[in-house]
């Protein structure tokens, strides 16, 4: 089984490695904005896209490209995101090209889901936040990336 | 030592130019801040535009406490390594960051007890000349919880 694990620099990618003990055995690819996270996990694959967020549309579509990259590379079995922009387009093209996608919103969005999270839900097979009261349909409270 | 974290992604001059300020006027210089391409550059003390990783981490370890944007990452590793933290959320309207949710950040985890928040700069002044008094919270583990953890590992490994 493969996971391809996503999250831009940051608070993101803070969240994303707390959530490695789940992953189990399963081999772990990563894909961060920032190239020095490589070493964070120096035994897993890392990709490196660039850093794009939605006041960029240029940046925006040459992240989107290196993600649909990566992804034809991997194939992985599962993708999972804790955003923001790269995680979205990593669920967009890992879920055409049949992985299982998991979106855990980050714990900073306490008003509402992200708009990246909101974007993608469509595409996702567990789509979580971590604050009780956002939880509604499809979008499931399933505990925080704090303990 | 305090050490002031913006972040990588953008930087935040309202709360650098009221630390400068703060640090003048109290004489209080045992200060580093990571600026992120400031356009204001602090008088007072020493700064950085970014900070390598390591150096970063080693600082952090180092400060007796933190103050910065209400950013996760800042936030989780001052829980994770029981810093007391004072935070100052970026607001759109002074074009600090693309929305107010680090508003709300700050404000629900200032509720749970896990940071001390500062709204305006009488405020960070305020929770700077108080700062002996923010105690830092039980540390937290190194990882998600439990149900989070099950939650996910379920779904990839029981109906995968």
């Amino acid at each position: 089984m493969k996971i391809l694990a996503v999250a831009s620099e940051g608070g993101h990618w803070i969240q994303l490695l707390r959530l490695q003990s789940a992953f189990r055995e399963a081999e772990v690819v990563f894909v961060s904005t920032h190239k020095a996270y490589s070493s964070n996990n120096s035994n897993h694959k890392f990709y490196s896209v660039i850093d794009a967020n939605r006041w960029n549309k240029l940046k925006l579509i040459k992240m989107a490209n290196q993600m649909r990259v990566i992804i034809k590379k991997e194939k992985p079995d599962y993708v999972i995101s804790t955003g923001a922009a790269p995680g979205l387009a990593a669920i967009f093209w890992g879920k055409m090209s049949g992985s299982k996608t998991i979106w855990i919103d980050s714990i900073a969005n306490v008003e509402r889901i992200s708009m990246s999270g909101r974007l993608i839900k469509p595409f996702t097979n567990l789509h979580l936040t971590q604050w009780p009261h956002l939880a509604n349909g499809k979008t499931l409270f399933k505990g925080t990336v704090i303990s | 030592m305090i050490f002031i974290v913006v972040g990588t992604q953008q930087p935040f001059d309202r709360l650098i130019k009221s630390i400068d300020k703060w640090s003048a006027s109290t004489g209080y210089k045992d200060i580093i801040a990571q600026v992120a391409d400031s356009n204001y550059k602090p008088t007072n003390f020493k700064w950085f535009d970014f900070i390598p990783m390591n150096e970063f981490n080693e600082l952090f370890l180092k400060a007796d406490l933190i103050v910065s944007h209400a950013g996760m990452g800042t936030i989780i590793s001052a829980l994770q390594y029981q810093k007391p933290i004072i935070v100052m959320p970026r607001l759109a309207s002074f074009k600090e960051h693309r929305n107010d949710h680090q508003l709300a950040t700050a404000n629900s985890f200032a509720k749970l007890g896990y940071v001390k928040s500062a709204y305006s700069e009488a405020e960070l002044f305020d929770a700077l000349n108080n700062r002996t008094t923010i105690s830092p919270v039980p540390p937290i583990s190194q990882h998600a919880s439990d149900q989070l953890l099950s939650s996910i590992e379920n779904y990839l490994f029981e109906i995968g």
